[in-house]
């Protein structure tokens, strides 16, 4: 059954979410996990990319030849990530270096190039921008979640916007295990298995 | 055969277009970028050498094109005078290179400060050349007639201990940033005029 224009745009925000449903884009979501302000940074960054690289696609669908297609659609995501990096390097200095590979890494995330390939090439403008968007935020959404459980059990304060802001008090002792690598792969399994066991019904 | 021109004809057409707005985007934001890159990488260290100042050093800056290198020199305003200058210089540190700013005072021939803003040298030795103001303070009032020298070397600059070999590094930039000042003076005197 087709979906409607809503379907599509919500989809992205719970039965699809990326890091969670598809388990697609994970080298950023555990690696820039650590603070709330890098997680929708990174999500923000990828929204962009997703949704232009989603239209761009969808616009060209019948002019791209299949043989050629990943070619074109890795030109097409290369280039939003490129304007990315140069508007985060212009007006984001301090985030862009935080994010640092990871930003021209999105190129070969998973994510603008499975939607790519599996929807927008398949589908108009109006769906595929929906579906853009949606995952974006979907995304977004998901790695702030996991960051705010990381950075707060890590460091007992949460980072909204370049200062951490102390949530636990003082007498908190903190957890600082989870900030590192092993404990992004933790909080990880913990969130998938949260989310499978909540779908189950 | 027709095929294979549509594929050549689309995808060249995509890559153009592609290269023709990530040309003119990097046109657009090269002059922010590089102002940003200056504030978050240099900037700290700047502001640190040209503390006081009533001007933003970072925005009255210069260029001056010396041999085959382009030289960026920040000049700092005090008492209504332009009379600081901050100039950036490397030296060979105890790992790797180490970036410098050197200020100093054109008028008093004297030294102001100097501060590292990149290097690579050991945590808790020689790092202490970034983190610790009272290395740094040493070579203020310093005379740049003679390039300043460690205690061991028969100089006043006491080095940092456990870090001589830093500290003489950091001597050897403030050298190297004095033969430049000496080096290209007409031309820094001229445009240091122009700040306001």
């Amino acid at each position: 059954m087709a979906k409607t224009l809503t379907q599509e745009f919500t989809k992205g925000l719970w039965a699809e979410i990326p890091p969670f449903r598809l388990v697609l884009g994970l080298c950023p979501t555990l690696a820039i996990t650590n603070t709330v302000e890098n997680a929708y940074g990174m999500g923000i960054a990828v929204t962009f990319v997703l949704t232009f690289s989603n239209i761009l696609i969808s616009a060209l669908r019948k002019i791209i030849p299949p043989k050629v297609r990943i070619v074109a659609f890795i030109v097409a995501i290369a280039t939003f990530v490129c304007v990315v990096e140069l508007v985060m390097q212009a007006y984001t200095y301090s985030l862009f270096m935080k994010l640092g590979i990871y930003i021209p890494l999105i190129v070969v995330n998973c994510i603008p190039m499975g939607r790519a390939e599996a929807f927008a090439s398949r589908y108009g403008i109006v769906r595929s921008t929906l579906d853009g968007l949606g995952l974006g935020i979907g995304y977004t959404l998901a790695l702030s979640m996991l960051a705010t459980f990381r950075e707060i059990i890590a460091t007992g304060s949460i980072t909204l916007y370049e200062k951490p802001i102390a949530v636990l008090g003082a007498s908190f002792e903190p957890f600082k295990f989870l900030v590192a690598a092993p404990g992004a792969f933790i909080c990880l399994g913990l969130m998938l298995g949260i989310m499978n066991i909540l779908g189950k019904k | 055969m027709r095929e294979m021109i549509k594929m050549i004809v689309v995808l060249t057409a995509i890559s153009m277009a592609s290269g023709g707005l990530l040309a003119a985007l990097r046109e657009g934001t090269q002059e922010r970028i590089e102002i940003q890159t200056l504030e978050f990488v240099k900037g700290p260290a700047i502001r640190s050498v040209l503390e006081g100042s009533s001007n933003d050093p970072i925005t009255s800056r210069f260029q001056i094109k010396d041999g085959d290198a382009l030289r960026t020199f920040f000049v700092g305003v005090f008492d209504g005078q332009p009379t600081a200058l901050a100039l950036e210089t490397s030296a060979k540190g105890f790992k790797g290179d180490m970036g410098l700013m050197v200020a100093l005072d054109v008028k008093q021939n004297k030294l102001i400060g100097v501060a590292v803003t990149t290097h690579a040298e050991t945590a808790g030795l020689g790092a202490k050349a970034q983190s610790d103001p009272k290395f740094g303070g040493q070579f203020k009032g310093a005379s740049i007639a003679a390039p300043p020298k460690v205690t061991q070397d028969g100089g006043s600059i006491n080095a940092i201990s456990g870090a001589t070999i830093t500290s003489r590094a950091v001597c050897g930039g403030v050298a190297g940033a004095l033969a430049t000042y000496e080096k290209l003076k007409p031309q820094i005197l001229e445009k240091i005029k122009e700040v306001k």
